[in-house]
């Protein structure tokens, strides 16, 4: 189960081109907007962050369970860690002014900082996301093509229902699925769930990677293929396809070269807001087979209620989806000429 | 009351003698979906009632072959929590998506019908929510929380879903403030409340079905995977997430206490996600948009 594509935000409508300037000074102008737009976005994020963290239940009681009652002397400490003694508000500029400078805190869990102890589940994480957006686009753009090919027919019918009934299965249902298939029940080929020894990247064991980089492969194949197969028809009905088809170029061809490349923009849209999707779709598929990533660390911290860190890897992973939308947003404008001339005209 | 504009939205209304429903029973995957939606539920609700054994009734040796589906982690019967398990689940998910079909409409509409600066702010709040995967707002706020209870996860699971909800709705009532139906209401001077109630929100519902079938879909998925990640109302209770992850290590072994949780809430999420298809299939193209 991926982010659903009905929500698509259209980058285009988004953005009224500027009028009465040219060129250069447009764009920028447009650019800057953008960033504004991304900054502002993460500016009103960490806000929503701080306060869910803090603000809405007491960790204090909830890091202590059965022992706040007892242990006084704890609670005054966790209180003066958190600062939880001073208002909401100064609280909330003391962790911003920390967070702008790099500091992410202390870990209540382990003492250490924040930012060492997560530098390389970031690293893991992002190895896991882009490997697995390098293999899933080609592979969800040779299904649409396939699909397109036998269009409204009974093998196009038949990928589609598959990849409706793929799109609705959540993230971890699928991984342990595979888990159940690949490792543990019916083959024994792949480990089930990846163990390295701290310090240790997984990619140096990459077999351990498979069934991962799967999971979130077929998690989030079914969406844009779906997207980029329903572009491909409808470019294949306009009319300057029937032109090219009537004179004579094949229809191998007129695939490749009129419709793909109309199928990339919106194309890229989705791929971007599954990419952004993947920075949250990670928590569940690391869990499932105990990646060392963002994800995984997130729960455990969740369970323990280490506030620093919950507060610093959510919004690491804002973060991620803040900037996958704005670089899908320069792409597409910058792909489409029609929109690339409102811009600088 | 006016019957100008009444007559104008009957008019604009008439076209569609046969309703979504019936269009969508002609499709395949409406019905499919639907048979399937409708089986798993009657099995989350009854199941617990005809379940050989209670949910907390250690009736063997952990991870045995005893009964249909053998035992979990402690001995307790799989088949019988099963049928307790997917009660929770049911229900959280329903109301979380009312909540979500109720306030994301609320806050479309307006954005919509307000425009200008009421939309742009509206819509810009709404992104800041989207930037957020819907999993990692539920972990957020329960960071500070020791024990879920069940409101917590309706509020959480339907306030995540809320925004995409309003995404579509706004879309929706773009369409549809422009139209000469809500013009003519205006100019009658009805209010702008009732203008929404009575002309604008009529005339969404099929659109709104669909997207609130796929919240759906998405509430189940959510509610099942904070129940995966340990987060349950009541951890001894049976919950199809729960159950995932407490006999994980029995996989190998005994994979029925696994398995048979994961192809239910599988099937589950499949049967609402292609009810939800089903209706959209009709509304576009039998739709006036």
């Amino acid at each position: 189960m991926a982010a659903d594509t009905s929500t698509l935000p259209d980058a285009l409508g988004e953005v009224a081109p500027p009028k009465g300037r040219h060129g250069a000074a447009a764009w920028a102008s447009w650019v800057l907007r953008r960033l504004g737009l991304a900054v502002l976005t993460l500016w009103l994020v960490s806000i929503l962050v701080f306060v869910a963290t803090t603000a809405l239940g007491d960790p204090v009681r909830a890091i202590l369970g059965k022992d706040y009652n007892s242990d006084k002397a704890r609670v005054a400490q966790l209180t003066a860690q958190l600062n939880l003694d001073q208002s909401l508000v100064t609280r909330y500029f003391h962790w911003l002014g920390h967070l702008l400078t790099g500091d992410l805190g202390t870990s209540i869990a382990s003492g250490g900082p924040v930012s060492q102890l997560i530098t390389d589940n970031v690293v893991n994480t992002l190895v896991l996301v882009v490997i697995s957006a390098v293999v899933m686009i080609p592979v969800a753009f040779g299904i649409a093509m396939i699909s397109t090919n036998y269009r409204r027919r009974r093998p196009d019918t038949a990928i589609q229902t598959v990849l409706l009934m793929l799109a609705a299965l959540p993230e971890f249902v699928i991984g342990i699925l595979l888990v159940a298939i690949f490792s543990t029940t019916v083959f024994h080929w792949l480990p089930a769930v990846t163990i390295v020894s701290p310090g240790v990247h997984p990619w140096n064991a990459p077999k351990t990677m498979i069934m991962p980089v799967a999971t979130l492969v077929l998690a989030v194949a079914p969406y844009v293929s779906r997207i980029v197969r329903a572009t491909l028809l409808e470019v294949l009905d306009s009319d300057y396809v029937e032109l090219a088809r009537l004179k004579g170029i094949p229809e191998r061809v007129v695939m490749r070269k009129h419709a793909l490349l109309n199928a990339i923009v919106p194309g890229i849209q989705v791929i971007a807001l599954q990419l952004a999707w993947l920075a949250g779709g990670v928590v569940l598929v690391e869990k499932v087979f105990n990646y060392p990533g963002v994800g995984n660390q997130l729960v455990d911290s969740v369970n323990n209620h280490d506030v620093p860190m919950v507060q610093a890897l959510s919004m690491i992973i804002a973060g991620v989806y803040v900037v996958v939308n704005l670089v899908a947003d320069l792409l597409s404008i910058l792909l489409t000429p029609r929109a690339r001339t409102a811009i600088s005209a | 009351m006016s019957t100008t504009a009444d007559a104008v939205s009957v008019a604009a209304a008439a076209p569609r003698t046969p309703s979504t429903f019936q269009k969508a029973l002609k499709q395949k995957r409406f019905v499919v979906g639907g048979v399937i939606t409708v089986l798993v539920a009657l099995f989350a609700v009854f199941g617990r009632f005809v379940a050989p054994h209670g949910q907390n009734e250690v009736v063997g040796t952990p991870y045995s072959s005893q009964g249909a589906l053998g035992t979990d982690y402690l001995g307790q019967d799989v088949l019988s929590r099963l049928m307790y398990g997917g009660t929770e689940i049911l229900v959280i998910a329903l109301l979380a998506t009312v909540l979500s079909t109720v306030v994301g409409t609320l806050i479309g509409v307006v954005a919509a019908y307000g425009g200008g600066w009421w939309d742009e702010v509206i819509m810009r709040l709404n992104d800041v929510m989207l930037a957020f995967p819907q999993i990692l707002l539920s972990l957020v706020v329960l960071t500070a929380v020791g024990q879920p209870r069940a409101w917590m996860l309706v509020v959480l699971v339907g306030l995540s879903n809320a925004p995409r909800t309003a995404r579509i709705a706004r879309g929706v009532a773009l369409g549809l403030v422009s139209r000469d139906f809500v013009h003519a209401a205006e100019a009658l001077g009805e209010k702008r409340s009732r203008v929404i109630v009575a002309e604008v929100l009529p005339n969404m519902n099929a659109p709104l079905l669909a997207e609130a079938g796929l919240r759906l879909t998405f509430s189940i998925a959510l509610v099942a995977a904070l129940g995966f990640l340990g987060f349950s109302t009541d951890p001894s209770a049976a919950n199809w997430g729960q159950m995932i992850q407490e006999n994980r290590l029995g996989l190998s072994t005994q994979t029925w206490s696994v398995l048979a949780p994961v192809l239910i809430i599988g099937l589950f999420t499949i049967g609402t996600n292609l009810t939800a298809d089903g209706i959209a299939q009709v509304t576009q193209r039998g739709g006036d948009d």
